[in-house]
């Protein structure tokens, strides 16, 4: 899978958390623009890893703020 | 001459906890008692105290057996200190190890039916101190994603993959074991009773897909050791699956009413921790006389079968209580002896919390980021000696206090 159907892949799972609509770039953070809590955080994670089948441990998430960051991670997990 | 050195202004370092002194200064200024600054000016039996100023009942100790005033217990403490003085002064690997140390470990040993037994100062370090051993760089810890602080720290301090999976949710742990790399050490922590909901989690289903999957497994029964099942030896044994849990985690500080922490273990090589776990080896060791009441109180919790039964009935009483005045709850039936009521926010869980207080009923007040969903709760713990009619004089106190505030 290249890096844009990750991304494309990602988009259709954020979409439910969401909630106001932002426009996703690859600056966007998790924490201050999309304001997910650490319970929306855990269920988003949850179905990346089913859709990927790939784990992403709490150490990686802790490097992760920004969607280009997650895109990027994901992308170098289902390779490995 | 003047000094010409500029002062240089430093980066407040506590500056990034204002949100939560404001937090707090609202809550204040909106005249509610301050939760987390009770005193207990009087202690008069496990399930009563003074408590700023008022004659109150005890529902949120964890003192499920009530063991903090058994005169065996008290008489124990009393004679170790009279005879070994009031500390150890040193690490258990030094100085630290008295009569009284072994003697706890052997009645752990005892208690549970295992090979080993090692006692840590609280049961934060004990979780701390095994966890962050077992699993270093490289392994994977696989954890239930409500676990206690201390066994986020023990992940933290090991430096090991985390791997949190979704609470008691047996598909979600499955899933991520099968996907951990092939020869990786795995870790699956679990809880017995989840103290926040006071739920219990499905060891049996879990300990044998952690087996399957090739983990090693450590549950903490902080919350059921003395009165969840046969023996009092926790959900484990509750559920069969105690021979197959590799570590069991526990403490002190609740049902057997003193402090401390510990692990059992029945692996062979059990005792080597006992020279790489810091957390053992670098802190001073418990008092003399907090060894002697723990002893005796573990090995009285062995024959507390009355004790558990009226446990169990003061839990169900309160349960179905609190359910029939309109209090949502956290779990459908009652599973243990921690009952938590949901509040809708927590202004109003502080006003209940506060009005309780003032109907001479002392609860936990629990919030984010202890509680999991960002909850407010007033968590209740049960003793087993709360009388039945105590019961129902904390059931009157919530109807008040519930009516007063709106909730009910």
């Amino acid at each position: 899978m290249t890096p844009a159907d990750v991304d494309a892949k990602i988009r259709t799972l954020v979409e439910p958390f969401n909630k106001k609509g932002i426009t996703i770039e690859d600056s966007t953070t998790f924490a201050s623009d999309l304001e997910f809590d650490s319970l929306t955080v855990m269920d988003f994670v949850a179905e990346i890893e089913d859709e990927f089948d790939v784990i992403i441990s709490m150490n990686q998430q802790a490097e992760i703020e920004n969607w280009g960051q997650l895109v990027a991670a994901v992308h170098k997990l289902q390779d490995s | 001459m003047t000094d010409t050195i500029a002062p240089v202004q430093p980066v407040d370092l506590l500056a990034k906890f204002d949100p939560i002194i404001q937090t707090r200064e609202q809550l204040l200024a909106a005249g509610v008692e301050d939760p987390f600054n009770l005193v207990m000016e009087q202690v008069l039996s496990p399930t009563r105290a003074i408590c700023n100023g008022r004659d109150t009942i005890l529902l949120g100790t964890y003192n499920y057996m009530g063991m903090t005033f058994d005169d065996d217990v008290i008489a124990a403490g009393k004679q170790a200190m009279e005879d070994f003085g009031a500390g150890t002064t040193g690490s258990r690997v030094l100085n630290g190890t008295f009569r009284d140390h072994r003697d706890v470990e052997a009645a752990l040993r005892e208690f549970y039916g295992m090979d080993h037994a090692m006692v840590f100062s609280t049961g934060y370090q004990a979780n701390l101190g095994i966890i962050s051993t077992l699993a270093g760089k490289g392994d994977y810890i696989i954890l239930d994603i409500d676990s206690h602080a201390s066994i986020y720290d023990g992940c933290a301090m090991g430096k090991a993959e985390v791997v949190p999976f979704k609470h008691n949710d047996i598909e979600a742990l499955e899933k991520r074991l099968k996907r951990i790399p092939e020869g990786a050490g795995k870790l699956v922590v679990l809880e017995g009773v989840y103290s926040m909901m006071g739920d219990v989690a499905p060891l049996k289903e879990m300990v044998r897909i952690a087996k399957e999957n090739g983990a090693m497994v450590l549950v903490d029964e902080a919350h059921s050791m003395g009165f969840i099942g046969e023996h009092g030896r926790g959900v484990a044994e509750e559920q069969g699956v105690l021979d197959q849990v590799d570590f069991i985690i526990g403490t002190f500080s609740k049902s057997v009413g003193t402090v401390g922490g510990f692990c059992v273990s029945n692996h062979p090589k059990f005792e080597v921790m006992r020279l790489v776990c810091r957390p053992y080896v670098f802190t001073a060791a418990l008092p003399p006389s907090v060894m002697a009441s723990s002893a005796t109180s573990i090995r009285k919790l062995m024959h507390g079968g009355n004790k558990r039964a009226h446990l169990w009935e003061n839990s169900r009483t309160l349960h179905k209580g609190l359910r029939d005045l309109g209090f949502k709850l956290g779990t459908e039936t009652p599973q243990s002896a921690i009952i938590a009521v949901i509040m809708p926010d927590l202004e109003r869980g502080a006003m209940m919390w506060e009005a309780l207080l003032k109907e001479g009923l002392y609860v936990n007040l629990a919030r984010p980021p202890a509680t999991p969903a960002g909850m407010t709760l007033l968590r209740c713990s049960l003793c087993a000696e709360h009388s039945a009619e105590q019961v129902q004089t904390i059931l009157g106190m919530f109807e008040r206090a519930g009516k007063a505030i709106g909730i009910i």
